[in-house]
């Protein structure tokens, strides 16, 4: 078993926990999910569970110690005349020592699995520029599987128990299953405790509707996942490793393949993660909302990875740009700069933070920084553009809400992605500017007609399944775009319905599958991040 | 009801257009951006004489001016 996507985990371990589970009285089933969450990571990541154990005993400890601030504040307080100001910032500096030392042992663990090698390379870097040469050799260790994910819940957990918007938890058992849900420790959602905790606790039975609905989205990711992400990998590979034995043609059609690739694998996972937690009556958040259909760089940012944009919303951009100084810059800029432009000072640079933030999260190499980046110039050239733009249309007379204009927006957005995700998938800073040379230079359609494409490991019916599963992509997000509860509408059937359409799907995984020898199956591409 | 009818003259000069009166959903349905909310603490902090930390930037309080007001009278209690 090492991942979702085998035999033994669909097959095996994730029935065999829900018949315990539902077996079990309500009251234990909580130490159920934790066993089998346990038992996952360790067949995965063996010795290194002691990450785990540590975030979770770290965060608890902290948290405990946070509440017992409270407390002690609270009773001042009620007992204090005057002073309640400085009452509340003797306590909050206190608590913030607390939480900063949580955050310290958390972020270090995930810096020192995550990020060793590459401070070293900065170090030894940086000292070379002053003439020292110590050719720092720090070790690349292989982390905890979910470290990215699981250390930016503990984070959250920590700020909102120091921001008051949670209670410190008392209860051990519900921290550790919160940061370990098996369903979710390998590539998120990055849940918050207040989403997800009580409903970990609950005990909620296994219901009829509830096993359909999972299981069909379960099925549903799935077949993104092993019928297209999986079907995409070898042209994908061979693309991106060989980049200079092909023209642009070739190269934009890796980067677009990569992107829909991507997208599959990811969104497929979440789909995967979400069903099995609404098999265990757990709602999880969702993290992608038809991310094709953005109409901005932004706006695709809102929709792709949503759990991870909140997140650096939540906890980096609005403390970062609301900070003391941050305010004091907007103030005075607003009052030089107008309310359109003064406020963007302040807000670059805290999307500076959120933006290299975003690019470090995914790996520790000059391509994912540049990515970062990437985002941030694009992010706030709109926001400097936006007002023109707005006029522009005004004295053209453009609908900006009318159907050709927005068909424009989603196209250009669609370049932009194509191109970010280019990048992020090169192999290095400087290929991704070498494939991006060659697709802008040398773009030719020939390897189209010659028949080349066809030779890139995958064949025409290969592209003619990838084709198919597109139209059906795009038409389930236009229906969601619209509202539209799928698996619900599809539940509330009669059952021979509901059925036929489980048992479609169940088959459509069978048949179209990217099994057998001449694929190689794509590792769940975002748990190495 | 003054805050409200301030903050109303604040948004409406911030982000021109909106239909701020009965609207519920100017977070949701991106009224308000993350530059306008930027802008709008600034603003906010200078008309009451308040300070808005970063935990009180959430939804429930910026999706309407009703959630606006109740969070202007909180902060300006404390």
């Amino acid at each position: 078993m090492t991942s979702y996507f085998t035999l033994m985990f669909l097959g095996l371990f994730l029935p065999l926990t829900v018949v315990v589970y539902a077996a079990v009285p309500k009251k234990g089933r909580w130490v159920v999910l934790l066993l089998a969450s346990y038992a996952f990571f360790f067949v995965l990541s063996r010795a290194l569970i002691i990450a785990l154990v540590v975030s979770t005993l770290s965060i608890y400890v902290c948290g405990r110690g946070m509440g017992a601030l409270i407390a002690q504040r609270d009773a001042a307080l009620k007992e204090a005349q005057s002073g309640k100001k400085a009452i509340r910032a003797a306590y909050a500096r206190k608590m913030k020592g607390v939480m900063v030392a949580g955050l310290v042992v958390n972020l270090g663990l995930l810096a020192a699995f995550k990020y060793l090698h590459f401070f070293g390379r900065i170090i030894d870097g940086a000292l070379a520029l002053v003439g020292i040469h110590l050719n720092l050799e720090l070790p690349v260790w292989a982390a905890p599987i979910g470290i990215s994910f699981y250390t930016l819940m503990a984070a959250s957990y920590l700020v909102d128990v120091f921001r008051g918007t949670i209670p410190a938890e008392r209860h051990l058992g519900k921290v550790a299953l919160f940061l370990g849900f098996f369903p979710q420790i390998m590539e998120g959602p990055i849940a918050r405790f207040g989403q997800t905790a009580d409903q970990l606790m609950a005990g909620s039975p296994v219901t009829r509707a509830n096993l359909y609905a999972g299981t069909l989205r379960m099925l549903y990711g799935l077949c993104k996942k092993i019928i297209v992400a999986d079907r995409l990998n070898a042209l994908v590979k061979l693309v991106f490793d060989n980049y200079g034995c092909y023209d642009g043609g070739i190269i934009a059609l890796g980067a677009i393949l990569y992107t829909l690739q991507l997208y599959c694998d990811f969104s497929g996972t979440m789909d995967l993660a979400l069903g099995m937690g609404r098999i265990f009556g757990v709602t999880l958040p969702e993290n992608f909302r038809q991310p094709f259909f953005s109409r901005t760089a932004g706006g695709f940012w809102n929709r792709w990875h949503i759990t991870l944009g909140t997140w650096l919303r939540d906890y980096v951009y609005y403390p970062v740009s609301l900070s003391k100084p941050a305010k004091s810059l907007t103030k005075h800029a607003r009052k030089k700069l107008g309310n359109r432009y003064g406020p963007l000072l302040a807000s670059s640079l805290a999307l500076i933070c959120v933006w290299l933030g975003n690019g470090l999260w995914h790996g520790a190499g000059s391509q994912y920084l540049f990515f970062g980046i990437y985002y941030f110039v694009l992010i706030v050239a709109g926001s400097l553009i936006e007002p023109s733009a707005a006029r522009l249309a005004e004295k053209l007379g453009v609908s900006r809400e009318a159907w050709g204009y927005r068909a424009f927006q989603i196209a250009r957005t669609l370049v932009i992605i194509v191109v970010g995700e280019l990048f992020f998938r090169a192999n290095g800073l400087h290929a991704g500017f070498d494939m991006f040379g060659i697709m802008v230079s040398q773009f030719s359609l020939e390897s189209f007609a010659d028949g080349t494409v066809l030779k890139l490991g995958m064949d025409a019916k290969d592209f003619a399944v990838v084709g198919v599963s597109v139209v059906v992509l795009l038409v389930v997000g236009l229906l969601r775009e619209r509202g539209v509860d799928i698996v619900g509408k599809i539940g509330a059937q009669k059952l021979p319905v509901r059925w036929i359409v489980w048992y479609a799907v169940f088959l459509v995984l069978l048949i179209f599958g990217a099994y057998g020898a001449a694929y190689t199956p794509v590792d769940p591409m975002y748990a190495q991040f | 009801m003054e805050e409200r009818e301030a903050i109303i003259e604040i948004l409406e000069e911030l982000a021109p257009g909106g239909d701020f009166e009965n609207c519920t959903t100017l977070v949701d349905s991106r009224v308000l951006d993350s530059l306008t909310i930027v802008a709008l603490v600034s603003e906010l902090e200078d008309a009451f004489d308040i300070t808005i930390p970063a935990v009180e930037v959430v939804v429930e309080n910026f999706n309407s001016v009703d959630g606006l007001t109740a969070m202007v009278q909180r902060l300006a209690e404390d």
